[in-house]
């Protein structure tokens, strides 16, 4: 089906079905108990967030996934694709199909330069030559390229902005002809109240569809070249492949991912900062990769929305929560966990994120999924002895 | 002429920085063949030494002074810190202020320890993990450190002043023929850059005329084949890496009073410490050095007024650019050798 | 004229003349070893042949081009396929996998986006790759990821992958060094087998006496860095110039 073998397309049926019943699956407890708003994430703030980075790490696992290149840099292609979007928006219109589309290209123009520099060099050199581009491009974003940027304000768009095609009556928000992306549709159902956004909506379609494109460059013979290059760059060129232009077809489609991502992000809220190409911005998408699982099709998918979600609980929790959650221990335990638990919770998300990330790489270097594999194997290996008779079935 | 001269003073002490973090780099590479992204956190906890001990050093007890009183008409409560109750008013006032030369004894243990315990607890467990592996591990940490130290000190940068005999300048052009005060050069950078050469000096002749040193070089060369020799490689290399913390928290005590210290100078000077490497050579230690003063110098050329002028922003990215260049022209960096880390 | 042209190369490493005036002729559907002892300056002239090296004059051509200072990928594009000393293959990849990837290099050139399209609706380099395992006896491995074979069918599974190609001229680069005296039989059967079923020209850089005998048609001598002869195996073996060049090495 749609190009696809019986069991990618599976996965992609399920990828679909969670993306457009996120509103609903996400918000499992009734919307105004305790439960629900500590842990519902069925919002549309939250949700585009999940659909927008999911469609980075997808990007960025075409690259780090397939070709073993680890780049550190990969948000400045997220902050130049928000650039660009908010200046179709200042220029033109609210209108978001110029805007995500100048975001793509913008950041495919930028990841082919930054590529063909940083790919003349592999391993941690690459790793470092990516980090030192992400770094200069957020030093300049703050500096002189302030009249592009806004520098620290950050960029915005302002009632005297030129907005050529704006006619009167269009939306003064972003919008898609017309359909703007902050209308929603709520629908109430006992205690529960969904919530469904334009904005997400969009966000996840263009979800579906790079995950779509992600599944077949995976099984191509372009995606199965990327893979011969991380396994034996040596053989790859002795079998009269120029291994150069394969890497950086990789690095650009993973960086357009990117700028679609930032696009999509200033399509959600029209403005950005140079923030978004800080080096722990770049640190992020390396874990949700790394915690999904690198190389796998459902890893990064699974990594950003759970490091999203995770962001959301705990940068939310604060200590009079937590006081209400320990209320049955005694004082003295009760004080000492919250003291404990303090420093990585509310602002201390990041000391979080950073342990977190320490954590999936020395224990579980291949990421959820993997570890999901194990898991199954280990019961399988259960059913196979307790059926130790049956004939064994040879491995595919 | 002598706005020449300024510059490279200028850049002197800031490539004199690069230079220690790269040595430390290029020490724990050659010889553990591990790349380590926390490196500049190391350079950060060593800046944060300073900061503790100054702040133990102004621990303070609160006596009521009867004979005085506010202005609100109660009795004057007189801050005294213990260390002046302890050593009398002068010597403790003048061992607050030598805080931050003071903080070398502290730092060097400290550090030696921490990296100690870092090559042993995490580190070890990743030499055979393939370095993407290592790059991940030691980036979480980095972020770790960065936060705890955001928790502990706040992300404010915190002022650690030289002792008050550093404060002035001095007139270095004087002495070589120029204007009086055309070459104002701030004593504690100079103080900065002689620490620093000595530092250099130090490690070079550790490597170069012990014999540890030599077993660490010939490590770094061909591990396997001195492996083979009978050498415990690992304990020694557990040294190195103390060494290489201890080298990078120095660098980090005696450069705050020139750049205040906060959460994230660690990736600052990471990232650039990193270019720095790359310039000089993977692996070549006189190429870190060398690099190190070389994109200093660059960098305080560039952020010249006249220079900004005729390119704006060239002070930002200088270090990037000469970095894109090299490799460009020069793969291998400066003085880097065939081979390293190049898988 | 020899498919392989090599014409007065020469190449200095400092003082150390390495190679000093080599001529060597490969004849089309021959298989031509080079032998010689340590030192002799086996590597370096490998090291030219494949676009490495730049000799400091003398020219390489192959098939009427010359081959210097060209890329690996070039070299392989104009008909030359290499064997390596330890089989280079893709571990991480299937059986299958690793012997279509040489079909679409040899079908798309040294670069082809098809990002969209999926390996195993190309019905052509499906088959290409079936037929070529079904003829080094590894179909029923083709699902194996290749890091799992044994050592013997790493061998065989790269030999698959230079010869799916087509290869106007396969380069061994000392196929056997290091293997034990079963896999060096293995080896030398295998490339007789190779050799009298597809008639393909090799060219064999070998220092094992035992292998270069039982396989060569025509033989090189080289000892520092010059051919000292050139005859077919059966005029070598008595020839005086050559035991002297071993001497001391001809036993072991």
């Amino acid at each position: 089906m749609l190009g696809l073998n019986k069991s990618d397309f599976k996965l992609f049926l399920i990828v679909c079905l969670l993306a457009l019943a996120a509103p609903i699956l996400l918000n499992p407890f009734p919307t105004d108990s305790a439960l629900g708003q500590s842990f519902n994430a069925g919002y549309p703030a939250l949700m585009q967030r999940f659909v927008i980075f999911g469609i980075l790490v997808i990007g960025f696992n075409i690259l780090f996934g397939l070709t073993g290149y680890l780049s550190f840099g990969h948000a400045a292609f997220l902050g130049v694709g928000s650039y660009a979007a908010v200046w179709m928006f200042k220029l033109l219109s609210y209108n978001v199909v110029p805007a995500i589309l100048l975001s793509v290209v913008v950041a495919g123009v930028f990841s082919v330069v930054i590529g063909y520099v940083s790919l003349r060099r592999s391993g941690i050199y690459f790793s470092i030559l990516t980090l030192a581009f992400a770094q200069m491009s957020y030093q300049l974003a703050y500096s002189v390229l302030t009249p592009i940027t806004n520098g620290e304000t950050g960029l915005q768009v302002y009632n005297n902005d030129p907005q050529i095609l704006m006619r009167a009556g269009d939306p003064t928000v972003p919008h898609l002809f017309g359909w703007r992306m902050n209308d929603k549709t709520e629908l109430s159902m006992g205690g529960w109240n969904f919530v469904f956004e334009n904005g997400y909506y969009l966000a996840a379609i263009f979800m579906i569809i790079s995950f779509y494109l992600a599944i077949r460059i995976f099984r191509s013979p372009f995606g199965m070249m990327l893979r011969a290059i991380k396994s034996n760059q040596t053989r790859m060129s002795y079998t009269g492949l120029n291994t150069k232009p394969y890497m950086l077809a990789a690095f650009v489609i993973s960086g357009m991912y990117a700028g679609l991502a930032g696009g999509l992000l200033a399509a959600m809220d029209p403005l950005t900062g140079a923030e978004r190409m800080f080096w722990t911005a770049s640190g992020e998408i390396v874990v949700m990769a790394i915690l999904g699982g690198v190389g796998t099709l459902i890893g990064p998918v699974l990594g950003a929305g759970l490091i999203k979600y995770l962001e959301n609980i705990v940068s939310k929790i604060n200590d009079s929560i937590l006081h209400s959650w320990f209320a049955f221990m005694p004082d003295w335990l009760d004080n000492l966990l919250v003291g404990i638990i303090h420093p990585f919770i509310g602002k201390g998300w990041h000391l979080t994120l950073g342990l977190l990330f320490m954590a999936v790489v020395i224990f579980l270097p291949g990421g959820l999924v993997q570890g999901g594999q194990k898991i199954g194997a280990l019961f399988n290996r259960k059913k196979k002895s307790d059926a130790a008779d049956g004939a064994t079935k040879p491995a595919e | 002429m002598d706005a020449f001269l300024l510059q490279i003073l200028n850049g002197l002490d800031k490539g004199a920085a690069y230079a220690l973090i790269a040595l430390g780099l290029t020490l724990i590479f050659g010889t553990l063949g591990v790349v380590n992204f926390a490196h500049g956190a190391l350079f950060m906890i060593g800046a944060f030494c300073a900061v503790t001990l100054q702040r133990i050093l102004s621990f303070s007890f609160t006596t009521i002074d009867e004979t005085r009183t506010d202005f609100l008409g109660n009795p004057l409560k007189v801050q005294t810190p213990y260390v002046e109750s302890w050593f009398g008013p002068e010597l403790g006032a003048a061992i607050q202020d030598w805080s931050v030369p003071l903080a070398i004894l502290m730092v060097i243990p400290v550090m030696f320890l921490f990296g100690w315990i870092m090559e042993r607890g995490l580190i070890k467990h990743f030499y055979t993990r393939p370095h993407a592996d290592q790059i991940l591990v030691t980036f979480g940490l980095a972020i770790v450190i960065g936060e705890l130290i955001k928790y502990f000190f706040g992300a404010n940068p915190i002022q650690t002043p030289a002792p008050q005999m550093f404060l002035g300048t001095i007139d270095v052009g004087s002495w070589l023929g120029f204007d009086r005060g055309a070459v104002a050069y701030p004593m504690w950078r100079l103080v900065y850059f002689m620490f620093s050469l000595l530092i250099i000096a130090a490690v070079f002749a550790f490597l170069q005329f012990t014999t540890f040193g030599m077993v660490v070089r010939a490590g770094m060369a061909d591990r396997e084949t001195v492996g083979l020799l009978g050498i415990d490689i690992d304990k020694r290399f557990t040294f190195m890496f103390g060494l290489a913390a201890a080298v990078a928290g120095m660098a980090g005590v005696m450069y705050t009073p020139i750049l205040s210290p906060h959460y994230n100078i660690g990736m600052d000077f990471l990232v650039l410490s990193f270019v720095v490497v790359v310039v000089g050579g993977m692996g070549s230690l006189p190429g870190a050095v060398l690099a190190g003063f070389l994109l200093g110098i660059l960098q305080s050329f560039a952020s010249m007024n006249e220079v900004k002028a005729l390119i704006p922003g060239i002070d930002q990215i200088i270090i990037y650019l000469i970095a894109i260049i090299i490799l460009l022209t020069r793969p291998r960096g400066l003085m880097g050798r065939k081979g390293v880390m190049e898988n | 004229m020899g498919i392989l042209e090599v014409k007065g190369v020469n190449k200095r490493f400092g003082g150390l003349q390495a190679l000093g005036n080599v001529n060597l002729s490969v004849a089309e559907n021959t298989v031509h070893a080079i032998i010689g002892p340590n030192g002799a300056g086996k590597s370096t002239l490998l090291n030219v042949l494949v676009g490495k090296l730049i000799p400091d004059s003398g020219s390489v051509m192959f098939d009427g081009q010359s081959v210097l200072g060209r890329k690996p990928h070039e070299i392989n594009q104009m008909g030359i396929s290499r064997v390596f000393q330890t089989p280079e293959i893709f571990s991480d990849l299937t059986v299958f996998e690793n012997v279509m990837i040489p079909c679409f290099a040899k079908r798309d050139g040294a670069f082809r986006m098809h990002a969209l399209e999926s390996v195993f609706h190309e019905k052509d380099i499906k088959a290409q790759a079936e037929a070529m395992l079904a003829d080094v006896n590894m179909l029923e491995k083709s699902h194996m990821v290749a890091s799992s074979l044994s050592r013997g069918d790493k061998r065989r599974l790269e030999m698959a992958m230079c010869l799916v190609q087509d290869p106007k001229l396969l380069l061994l680069d000392e196929p056997t060094a290091g293997m034990a005296r079963a896999d060096t039989e293995n080896t030398i059967a295998l490339l007789k087998e190779i050799r009298t079923k597809r008639g393909i020209t090799m060219a064999i850089i070998e220092h094992d006496m035992n292998v270069v005998f039982s396989l060569a048609e025509r033989i090189t001598v080289l000892a520092q860095g010059t051919p000292l002869v050139e005859d077919t195996p059966e005029n070598i073996k008595g020839h005086p110039k050559v035991r002297e060049a071993y001497l001391g090495e001809a036993q072991v």
